[in-house]
């Protein structure tokens, strides 16, 4: 890859008749990084040109809520499989979540989980820092570090853990506050959840496994939306899964609560029917709903209640799979299917455009982390971070040809609309004809990267 | 048509005088039928037998003998419920018995059949009485008292109806017919 | 029917083929020589991730009566509890040659899990999955109950269901794989089942099972019972609250001898107690319930082998498992023969 040293940021490209958002088609020129131009006919002047005659043009999507697993899990993910995959799946930023081993809970891990996704190279990588320590759930973690730190970290989790005791969760809010962050909570109540492996209701009742009850996701949402009104704070929901969420954030957000909610591509589809086959790849945390969910978590993105998409991408050894449905690892991969996903469940079916798909795969999430030159408009002088997408391309999805390691995507075999075509990153076409280009290469001091190795680069 | 009603019929009263004139008399007879053809078939007999010898109680003489869970090809046959085994009222310790079926072939039926009767009591004597020989044996096995000899080539079927079991447009039938198979 | 793994996708005619065929292994039993040779050659493998000695000899009883060879695997104390997957376990199974695997597992769906994927290419039987099912459990109790409805009947038990009959089954639903193994079943043979239980170990979703829900087991009774079923409940149950304590438990849900004499002057004088083992008497039934001529606990388990042996005689005697070696020609006409003439 070193050895494929690109012109970073320096080189000119013309997408030409690329639908933006949708609307008529126009030209884009790119050029030093950013949109140098947008309108008809424009000029080639030896810039590269993409014909774009069918495809549409979207700000670069940005995920709110990923896994890449490094440090510590290299066997299921890694910054550079993760990113790559990110790219492939129409991203150009994504928050890489704190539950990494070690726990991204201090201004080291952040900064070395930056260093990685620079080195890498493929989309921007924001670390999300850990609430608390080691996720443990009982001391702030140095919040305030992270926030300093080179990783300039806005969004703290302790995903995958819920922080349920409720001072905590009220002094996070409180703290946060003194650097504009935002405390990203999964909601769900330990005890009410113990030992849960699939959502409490009818399938749950016949297939003998132990039940998650939405309301253990919907009572934490409700204390979290008052709890962010009293103490004035910015509250984000993590992968909101019920119709009763739904509900209480459409509540908390007509009372003015500053909270933001978030579904996954899975969320938006799939239902708790498909735990009848006992295939681990179906299980998920929080689990898949009923159809009635579904509906209510298409109808919440498509009226605003839900912000944004996403995508959880959780990638697992399959070993953590290929086993009895009790011991499998919770978690699918989503990456390189969110944007189909999204196509199929939101867009197909008339609830959206191409304009509210930008908002929540882009605008919004860049938003809640407070990414200035991310989900920016399509517009001259603006970041050149496009993703160019062909909606009317089918595909079927085969996860052993995927780029994240993660083999448990739950849509395999499943054909879906809407396939990534290019993509712009800082300028930078790391994505072309829908296959890894090159990635995008940081400046030396801006990627940080430690000694001399710097210069191989 | 290689059997009509009347040809059956006869068939059937020949072997029932076969089997008291080789055992001279009914004494000790026991009939055991190999279901499911095998059964009605030694019901007639047993009826033909006591016509001769009026001393004998028909109902008492006559079992029926299950094979399937002695059978060496189990892989290969359908998934059913094996039919009951009921001895004969007098058992079958110490007794004549005439194992009964339509059709004699490979003669493995008829292995499993002795396997089945060991299990089940120790007869003094084991005779076999069989509608139709057809041939193609693939044991050391003969029948003591044969209906018909049927040279086939192993392509065909021989078909057995008998009213106790089968129709014909839901009419009772009692006739052997040969098939070629498809 | 290549597996079984539950009685919810069990079909009425498979279900009578089961019992029927088990009507004719009871009849084995009671033979001098109880043995058959029906599975010569065939291995039989009883992989069990929970202790269950019950089960486990029942079904090795049942597989040896049918002259299987037995290999009983314990995961405790074998590489499977040094984290060996069920995967790998499957797959040295299937590399011995296993016909059949019998599975008891503390995990709901493993068997299913080891029939829908091709870890192993044997016949799977699920002998009691986590809280999900035990499909030869409800045979048997069927079984029992058709031979108990029969004769009242004065009819023949082959080839019958359970039309009519009431059935009441008291105890710990939420956690047990008997109920919910026993009410599927019980529909399909036509009896109409009520469930007995204090609502807290009643599983949400439980108004959508074909059947009723009660939490009165007086007033269950009182309108007549045919088959009363009591439920083991576990001890460590009442350390997390499902109810208050055991005598609370025993004189609200419990199969005691006042309901026992209460069964007398209600007039049910044919209704039977049934449990699937092992009792816990004075907690959910009485000792004078247990030993009354009611009870069938010990047919059931007398059952159970003739049950377990149907179960293995159907799926490994059906032409289901390997492309048969049969040509026309020679290799085993005599397949054709029965075919033909029977």
């Amino acid at each position: 890859m070193a050895s494929q040293q690109q012109d970073a940021g320096t080189g000119a490209y013309l997408i030409r008749g690329a639908a933006i958002l949708g609307g008529a088609p126009e030209d884009l020129l790119i050029r030093d990084g950013i949109i140098a131009e947008r309108g008809q006919d424009l000029s080639a002047d030896g810039a590269t040109v993409i014909e774009a005659a069918g495809l549409v043009a979207l700000p670069g999507m940005v995920d709110i809520h990923t896994h890449l697993r490094e440090p510590g899990r290299e066997d299921a993910e890694t910054v550079e499989t993760g990113t790559r995959a990110a790219a492939l799946g129409g991203y150009t930023a994504v928050h890489a979540m704190a539950n990494s081993t070690p726990v991204a809970d201090t201004a080291g891990v952040v900064e070395q989980v930056l260093t990685l996704g620079r080195t890498a190279g493929w989309v921007d990588v924001r670390p999300v820092g850990a609430v608390t320590v080691g996720l443990a759930g009982e001391q702030l973690a140095e919040l305030g570090a992270m926030a300093d730190s080179r990783a300039r970290v806005r969004v703290f989790s302790d995903d995958g853990i819920c922080v349920h005791d409720p001072v905590l969760m009220r002094r996070a809010l409180e703290y946060v506050k003194a650097f504009d962050g935002v405390v990203a909570q999964h909601a769900q109540e330990p005890r009410l959840t113990a030992g849960a492996q699939m959502n409490e209701g009818e399938v749950s009742a016949v297939l003998g496994l132990t039940g998650w009850p939405a309301v253990a996701e919907e009572s934490i949402i409700a204390r979290d939306v008052l709890l962010a009104q009293h103490v004035g704070s910015r509250l984000h929901v993590c992968h909101v899964s019920t119709a009763g969420s739904v509900e209480i954030i459409r509540w908390a957000k007509s009372r003015g609560v500053n909270v933001t909610a978030e579904v996954t591509p899975h969320h938006l589809w799939l239902t708790d029917e498909l735990a009848r086959s006992y295939d681990p790849v179906y299980k998920v945390n929080p689990p898949l709903r009923t159809d009635a969910d579904v509906q209510a978590l298409r109808a919440a993105l498509a009226d605003g209640t839900i912000d944004v998409v996403g995508t959880d991408h959780a990638p697992h050894p399959s070993e953590h799979k290929e086993c009895e449905w009790a011991q499998a690892a919770m978690g699918m991969t989503g990456l390189e299917t969110a944007l189909s996903v999204v196509q199929h469940t939101m867009i197909e079916t008339g609830l959206m455009g191409w304009a509210d798909f930008a908002r929540v795969t882009s605008t919004a999430p860049a938003a809640i982390g407070r990414l200035t030159d991310q989900g920016r408009p399509l517009d001259a002088g603006e970041p050149a971070n496009v993703t160019l997408v062909d909606p009317a391309a089918r595909w079927t999805v085969d996860p052993s040809k995927m780029a994240t390691m993660g083999r448990n995507s739950p849509f395999a075999g499943r054909e879906l609309p809407g396939k990534v075509v290019a993509m712009f990153f800082k300028g930078h076409p790391t994505v072309l004809d829908g296959k890894l280009n090159t990635p995008y290469r940081w400046l030396p001091e801006q990627a940080q990267l430690p000694g001399t190795a710097a210069a191989g680069h | 048509m290689v059997l009509n009603q009347a040809d059956i019929d006869r068939a059937l009263t020949r072997i029932a005088h076969e089997i008291l004139e080789s055992n001279k008399g009914s004494q000790d007879l026991a009939l055991l039928g190999i279901p499911r053809r095998g059964y009605p078939l030694a019901v007639r007999l047993a009826a033909k037998i006591a016509a001769a010898d009026p001393t004998v109680d028909p109902a008492a003489i006559v079992g029926q003998l299950d094979v399937t869970m002695f059978r060496d090809d189990l892989s290969h046959q359908a998934m059913r419920p094996p039919y009951p085994t009921q001895l004969p009222r007098t058992g079958i310790d110490n007794k004549v018995v005439v194992l009964i079926d339509d059709v004699l072939y490979s003669g493995r039926t008829i292995r499993a059949a002795l396997d089945a009767i060991i299990d089940l009591g120790r007869p003094r004597i084991v005779r076999l009485a069989v509608l139709i020989d057809r041939g193609h044996r693939e044991l050391p096995i003969r029948a003591d008292h044969v209906g018909k000899n049927l040279p086939t080539s192993s392509a065909e079927k021989v078909r057995v109806r008998l009213e106790e079991t089968d129709s014909v447009d839901g009419a009772p039938v009692n006739e052997v017919v040969i098939e070629a198979t498809a | 029917m290549k597996h079984l793994l539950s009685t919810e996708d069990l079909s009425l005619s498979n279900a009578v083929r089961i019992l029927d065929t088990a009507e004719e292994m009871a009849a084995v039993g009671e033979r001098e020589v109880k043995k058959l040779p029906t599975l010569r050659g065939r291995t039989v493998v009883n992989l069990f991730f929970e202790d269950s000695t019950r089960t486990r000899i029942s079904f090795e009883a049942a597989a040896k009566r049918l002259s299987a060879d037995v290999i009983n695997f314990s995961a405790k104390g074998s590489s499977v509890s040094k984290g060996e997957s069920l995967k790998d376990t499957a797959q040295t199974l299937s590399a011995m040659g296993a016909d059949a695997v019998v599975i008891r597992h503390w995990a709901s769906g493993a068997p299913h899990r080891l029939a829908a994927t091709d870890w192993i290419d044997a016949a799977v039987i699920n002998a009691g999955d986590g809280t999900h099912e035990h499909p030869t459990q409800a045979l048997l109790d069927a079984f029992t109950m058709r031979r108990h409805w029969s004769k009242l009947a004065g009819t023949p038990s082959a080839g019958a269901d359970l039309t009519g009959m009431r059935v009441a089954i008291a105890g710990d639903v939420l956690h047990s794989r008997v109920a919910r193994s026993n009410v599927w079943l019980l529909r399909t043979l036509g009896a109409e089942v009520t469930l007995v239980a204090p609502p807290t170990l009643l599983p949400i979703g439980v108004e959508k099972w074909p059947c009723s829900v009660s939490y009165d087991l007086d007033a269950t009774l009182a309108r007549g019972v045919d088959a009363m079923m009591m439920l083991r409940v576990q001890g460590e149950r009442m350390n997390a609250s499902f109810f208050p304590t055991t005598r609370e438990y025993s004189r609200r849900w419990g199969f005691d001898d006042n309901r026992l004499r209460a069964l007398d002057t209600l007039g049910f004088k044919d209704t039977i107690i049934m449990h699937p083992g092992p009792m816990n008497r004075g907690l959910e039934i009485s000792s004078a319930a247990a030993d009354s001529p009611r009870s069938t606990v010990l047919a059931q388990v007398r059952n159970g082998v003739s049950i377990r042996m149907a179960a293995l005689y159907l799926l490994l005697s059906g032409d289901t498992r390997e492309p048969a070696v049969r040509t026309n020609s020679t290799s085993s006409p005599s397949a054709h023969a029965t075919k033909e003439s029977h």
